[in-house]
């Protein structure tokens, strides 16, 4: 009796597991179905929207190119103390000077040389002015020291044999690739460039004697002995030649900029849209006269704080005008909500413009109807006003929309219940009507703030000094300054910011609640 | 009739490449508007009535020239051919890389009488990629028709700071290039040493205090076309604008308006080729480089606008407005009665400090 | 319970409404409820019914005439200031309001303090045995369950008239009819006046002291439901309420209190005069189908018969229902009890079918 009820029970615990298997069998086999569906949408998103987006996030953090064109400089100054005022010794210079020579052959001096202006003024033209001034350095003393030693150091097939053993390479591994390079680009051989030969005479300065001599290649004894004679290259001095280049390169700045900005990832970018830099001692503040950014960051949240609720303001009674009119008439009116959108951008800019000037209509008017004097006509625009008057018109559409999508989802019976129940006709709005329009305030609201957020041409156009948002110092800098991993780190932020709104926002109303129609 | 149309230029094109090689198209990049007719009208027609292999496709977004041929460079798919630039930024792109160097011995044509092209165009090749097509101005115009001003008239570019006795509202270029050069110039810098003096600790600075004592003065402009409107609309007094903007609002509308060359800043629009082309739309592009930068090319251009042809040789031989049948020579910004004052733009000096003046400029409007 | 047309607790007086200025949707309506009475309105859509209502309660004003509650007219006064408790067609609870919150939204407006609040809101769900419920939304209760607390919201105040629009509209059909039995026994228990619109004639006779019958515009009659039934005034009525044979024919003799008509067919019947004009004009003459019998045999004397062809049979459990051609008439429908000596007839069967003359009513043709 007790075994049977309990077989009973098992067995139906058995059945419930196997229904559920079966369940889960069968959801499952939608879901993969559903997912096949939309896989079309979902890869194109992934390499349209946010392949590129992470790209260029990454971008605020992105430094290869100082390491890549200058790696024996990078690794020469690693024993350099940067606190230091000395110059770095000749060893860096030499490094340097190999760096360069390949770097004017693939025109990329001038690339790490406008990176590193973005940190330190001057830097471009410096590395700009070594394509001309390298020429006239003498190392001749670099080529004729292995050519002394051996003859076959002329000769590059020989070289590239000694170097194809791979202990050698790791040895030497910058020498390798100065070879290297110069093999690809010269495939008809020959004898290498100096760069070769002041690449080999830095790196043999540091090279373990014991294992150079342990190579089993002909080209070892010859190194070993190369590096014992070293001394005899002491009198070359490419520190004096740099100088003569330009005497910046005799500024402990520059080097200082190169060490600090060598590695590959930088947090430089992101520190200097927040009016931030590197110092010696990590993160500082820039100088008062230099601070922009957070200025614009705070004045960008705010404004569009300011424009969404202008937008609320306008865009409430004219939703729930629309919603409280026949269908088509409605439909009449709501193209005409529409009907900005037809015109350009550039022209409803420009229209606000001839309309807010101070020689513009509005002020005309007042002037006739004698509400101001003709000396005291208002300044509407290029400032913070006309910004926020002009984006409010351009983006009221996208709060009267979400609005009257909501609106008109609201039955009329519920006011009608709220008056019947003895509440008054702002009573009744203000509690039963109102709470049930949140869905479409909040997604009206979410709308324009993040078009807002991200607006850049009305803001130039009659901005001014003053309604200038932060999107125009990334068009800046996407644009002109070519200063892309700023404009990436500055975006980032942007990106971040809204992050931080949209959860802010998620807490206090709920993302729930919005619903766009 | 798009089908008509299709069938007949397919029927050229293949009447075309029955005599010659195949048919190209190049892509060539201006500013649009005014400019580009002039450069279609003086280059690319007479280029294609010669060349009828060669479509020239124009297209019109210079302005973003610099971002868009970085982008391409890094996806790796050049679709453009020649590109218009402005002397900064053809030494940007020739230092990242993204423009071509150019050879002026072979690649560019001598002057009629045998001068060659590098000597031609003399201290205006500012980088090795960027053959200059133009120099222009930047300068001010200022409303003649100002009654507080009892009949004065501007006469030197420090006027514009002087609001005791030209009150009034004014245009500037909402960036420090030509600003901080023109405030540093009327706080008693001679027009030789400005640059060291900005270059100089405080020198900066200086400059900003002497546009503090006009900034509540001042509307901002970022846009060729505000300060014409602007003063034509009688919003600003006076105002910085390319002279050619100028010229087209004195002469063509009309507007009382008269030019203040004292102090005017030159500035050179020219050609970039983009580097990586393929080997035979680069062959093309160089021809028609080659026949658009040569003596004759260039002084045709200031038929239809009033800016100055980049090579000496051409100078003789600039004649009248094609429309208005004005002599253009007087509206050089080159003409000698016009550049008896003038600003040379330091073009090593701003590519190394722009970003970094940008900065403290763009801080400063936003105090 | 007879009801003064001067001392009525609602009193319609010649009111008119129209909404473009062309078409009169209420015409020169008048109509006196009585305290404590339970009046339907109902008529098919389209007939007034619901304008009036919502004139009533305040969301429509009438072009003309006047409507008094309590003798007050209330023309001037809003829909808020009104006291008119009322159920709405889709309940219209406020979705973002628990269902506590729901009913304590007439107290809140109202002042009321909270321990008062709070215990009326209590007995409001007793009364519709919707004890802990309190925290639940709207959308998370079942049609039966919005409708009750639509109810009980609308009485939680206490108000002396209470208005409800087609509230048993969207339920199901047993449910439907449940309700309006609690809705019946609510009305009994409160003694409250309530003004009820329907399309419904079944609900209508169920629930109401008086009907109202409405069609375009106009009060077709106004009676108790009974009444309604057996003695319609018009062939509207008629035939709106309940099933009906008709059958036309012409007036051949009319006295006080028997009209003989001439079928057109042929067979002359004689039947109460209603509402019928002159000797000679045609007149719709109109039978209940449980009214007829179809055993000529057990018809008692005085009954008038008449020839008929069976058409077709259906069998629905607790009665037969029989199609009949009587007099031209194809759908002349007979309802007959399923008793154990009933005739089950097959189709083609000719037949003598009768009536009583005082079940058989002459209406307007």
């Amino acid at each position: 009796m007790v075994t049977d009820t309990a077989n009973r029970l098992r067995s139906q615990a058995e059945d419930s597991v196997n229904l559920r298997r079966k369940l889960n069998r069968s959801l499952r086999m939608q879901k993969v179905r559903a997912l096949l569906l939309i896989a079309p949408l979902l890869i194109f998103i992934l390499i349209s929207f946010l392949f590129p987006i992470a790209d260029m996030l990454f971008r605020s953090v992105e430094n290869k190119i100082v390491s890549q064109v200058l790696p024996r400089t990078v690794a020469s100054l690693q024993s350099w103390d940067p606190a230091n005022s000395d110059l770095p010794n000749e060893a860096t210079f030499r490094s340097i000077y190999a760096d360069l020579a390949i770097a004017v052959e693939q025109r990329r001096n001038t690339r790490v040389g406008t990176r590193l202006n973005y940190e330190s003024p001057g830097i471009a033209s410096l590395f700009r002015k070594v394509k001309r001034g390298m020429t006239k350095i003498d190392v001749s003393s670099f080529i004729n020291f292995f050519n002394d030693l051996d003859s076959n150091f002329r000769d590059s097939e020989w070289l590239a044999r000694e170097f194809s053993e791979p202990e050698l390479a790791k040895l030497l591994p910058f020498s390798a690739s100065a070879l290297e390079y110069w093999r690809v680009e010269n495939p008809e051989g020959g004898q290498p460039d100096s760069y070769l030969y002041v690449s080999l005479a830095v790196e043999l300065i540091s090279a373990s004697k014991a294992e150079l001599g342990e190579l089993e290649r002909p080209i070892a004894d010859f190194l070993v002995k190369a590096q014992e004679q070293l001394p005899r290259l002491d009198h070359v001095n490419l520190r004096d030649a740099f100088l003569e280049i330009d005497r910046k390169w005799g500024e402990p700045t520059v080097w200082r900029t190169i060490k600090m900005y060598s590695s590959t990832l930088t947090t430089g970018y992101l520190l200097n849209s927040i009016d931030m830099k590197k110092g010696l001692d990590g993160p500082e503040f820039r100088d008062d006269s230099e601070r922009l950014y957070i200025k614009i960051f705070i004045r960008t949240l705010v404004m569009s704080l300011t424009i969404t609720l202008c937008s609320l303001l306008l865009g409430y009674p004219v939703a729930y005008f629309l919603a409280h009119q026949p269908l088509r008439r409605a439909n009449l009116y709501l193209i005409l909500v529409l009907l900005p959108f037809w015109t350009s951008l550039l022209v409803r800019t420009s229209a606000w413009k001839v309309l807010l000037q101070q020689e513009g209509v509005i002020n005309d008017f007042m002037v006739v109807l004698r509400i101001i004097d003709d000396s005291g006509r208002l300044i509407m625009i290029n400032n913070q006003f006309g910004t926020i008057v002009a984006m409010t018109h351009i983006l009221l559409p996208f709060m009267i929309l979400p609005l009257f999508s909501v609106m008109k989802t609201i039955p009329e019976s519920y006011v009608r219940a709220a008056k019947s129940l003895g509440a008054s006709s702002w009573t009744a709005f203000r509690r039963i009507y109102f709470p049930q329009t949140m869905a479409g305030i909040g997604a009206g609201s979410v709308l324009v703030f993040i078009l807002a957020i991200g607006y850049y041409i009305t803001p130039e156009l009659v901005g001014g000094t003053k309604g200038t948002f932060i999107s125009n110092r990334i068009a800046y800098h996407i644009s002109s300054s070519l200063n892309w991993g700023l404009a990436a780190a500055l975006a980032s932020l942007l990106f971040g910011a809204v992050l931080v709104l949209y959860w802010v926002y998620d807490r206090i109303v709920g993302i729930d609640n919005v619903k766009l129609g | 009739m798009k089908i008509d149309r299709l069938v007949i230029s397919s029927l050229g094109a293949l009447a075309v490449s029955a005599g010659s090689a195949a048919a190209i198209d190049l892509t060539v990049v201006s500013w649009g508007g005014a400019y580009s007719q002039s450069q279609i009208n003086a280059y690319h027609n007479p280029f294609m009535e010669l060349n009828s292999d060669v479509n020239i496709i124009h297209d019109e977004s210079a302005a973003e020239a610099v971002a868009k041929l970085r982008a391409m460079n890094e996806a790796g798919n050049i679709t453009w051919d020649l590109v218009d630039v402005v002397a900064s930024d053809a030494i940007r792109l020739c230092d990242e890389g993204l423009a071509m160097e150019i050879d002026f011995d072979t690649m560019i044509a001598p002057a009629p009488d045998g001068t060659s092209a590098r000597d031609d165009f003399g201290e205006l090749i500012v980088t090795d990629c960027f053959i200059p097509q133009i120099v222009y101005s930047t300068t001010f115009g200022y409303r003649t028709d100002v009654a507080e001003w009892g009949g004065r008239e501007p006469s030197t570019v420090c006027d514009v700071f002087d609001l005791e006795n030209f009150p009034g509202m004014r245009s500037l270029e909402k960036r420090p290039i030509n600003n901080v050069e023109w405030a540093l110039h009327c706080d008693g810098v001679p027009l030789g040493e400005i640059y060291d003096a900005l270059g100089a600790e405080g020198g900066l600075e200086r400059a900003l205090a002497k546009l503090d004592t006009i900034r509540d003065h001042v509307i901002w402009w970022s846009a060729g076309a505000d300060t014409p409107q602007l003063l034509a609309d009688g919003e600003v007094v006076m105002g910085s604008t390319y002279n050619g903007r100028l010229f087209s609002l004195i002469e063509e509308k009309g507007a009382p308006v008269k030019m203040l060359w004292d102090a005017q800043a030159f500035d050179l629009d020219g050609w970039i080729i983009p580097e990586g082309l393929p080997a035979d739309r680069l062959e093309a592009t160089l021809a028609l480089l080659r026949f658009a930068t040569d003596t004759q090319r260039l002084a045709d251009q200031s038929k239809y606008i009033s800016y100055g042809p980049a090579r000496k040789s051409s100078a003789p031989l600039v004649g009248m407005h094609i429309e208005l049948g004005i002599d253009m020579a007087p509206h050089m910004p080159t003409d000698p009665a016009n550049a008896e004052n003038t600003l040379i733009y330091d073009y090593r000096w701003w590519s190394d400090y722009r970003d970094d003046i940008d900065a403290k400029f763009q801080a400063w409007l936003a105090k | 319970m007879p009801i003064d047309a001067n001392t009525g607790f609602v009193r319609f007086e010649g009111v008119q409404k129209t909404y473009d200025g062309k078409v009169l949707v209420v015409k020169d309506l008048n109509l006196s409820i009585g305290k404590g009475e339970f009046l339907t309105m109902l008529g098919p859509s389209g007939s007034g019914k619901t304008t009036c209502l919502l004139m009533l309660a305040g969301f429509e004003t009438a072009t003309h005439g006047e409507i008094l509650v309590d003798g007050k007219p209330i023309n001037n006064i809003p829909p808020h200031k009104r006291g008119i408790g009322m159920v709405f067609q889709n309940y219209a609870l406020f979705p973002h309001m628990t269902v506590a919150e729901n009913l304590a939204f007439p107290l809140d407006v109202r002042s009321v303090g909270r321990d008062e609040r709070d215990a009326k809101v209590k007995r409001a769900l007793d009364m519709v045995q919707m004890g802990g419920f309190e925290s639940r939304r709207p959308l998370q209760l079942s049609g039966g369950q919005q409708q009750r607390i639509a109810l009980a919201r609308a009485l939680v105040f206490e108000p002396d008239l209470v208005l409800m629009d087609e509230p048993l509209g969207a339920l199901d059909k047993q449910l439907r009819e449940h309700m309006q039995f609690e809705i019946k026994h609510l009305h009994e228990r409160l003694g409250v006046t309530v003004v009820y619109v329907t399309h419904d004639q079944t609900e209508a006779l169920t629930m109401s002291d008086r009907v109202a019958v409405f069609d375009d515009g106009r009060i077709q009659q106004l009676a108790a439901p009974d009444h309604l039934y057996e003695m319609p005034e018009n062939s509207f009525v008629a035939q709106f309420i309940g099933e009906n044979n008709t059958l036309m024919g012409i007036v051949e003799e009319l006295s006080e209190d028997v009209a003989s008509v001439r079928l057109d067919g042929g067979e002359i019947v004689s039947a109460v005069p209603v509402n019928v004009g002159a000797v000679g004009e045609r007149t719709r003459v109109s039978v209940r189908p449980e009214r007829v019998e179809l055993d000529e045999r057990k018809l008692p004397s005085g009954a008038h018969t008449i020839a008929a062809e069976v058409q077709e049979f259906i069998y629905m459990g607790d009665i037969f229902r029989t199609r009949l051609k009587v007099a031209g008439n194809e759908d002349f429908i007979v309802k007959s009890r399923n008793a154990s000596n009933q005739t089950r007839l097959s189709p083609g069967e000719k037949i003598k079918i009768g009536w009583l003359p005082e079940d058989c009513r002459a209406l307007d043709a």
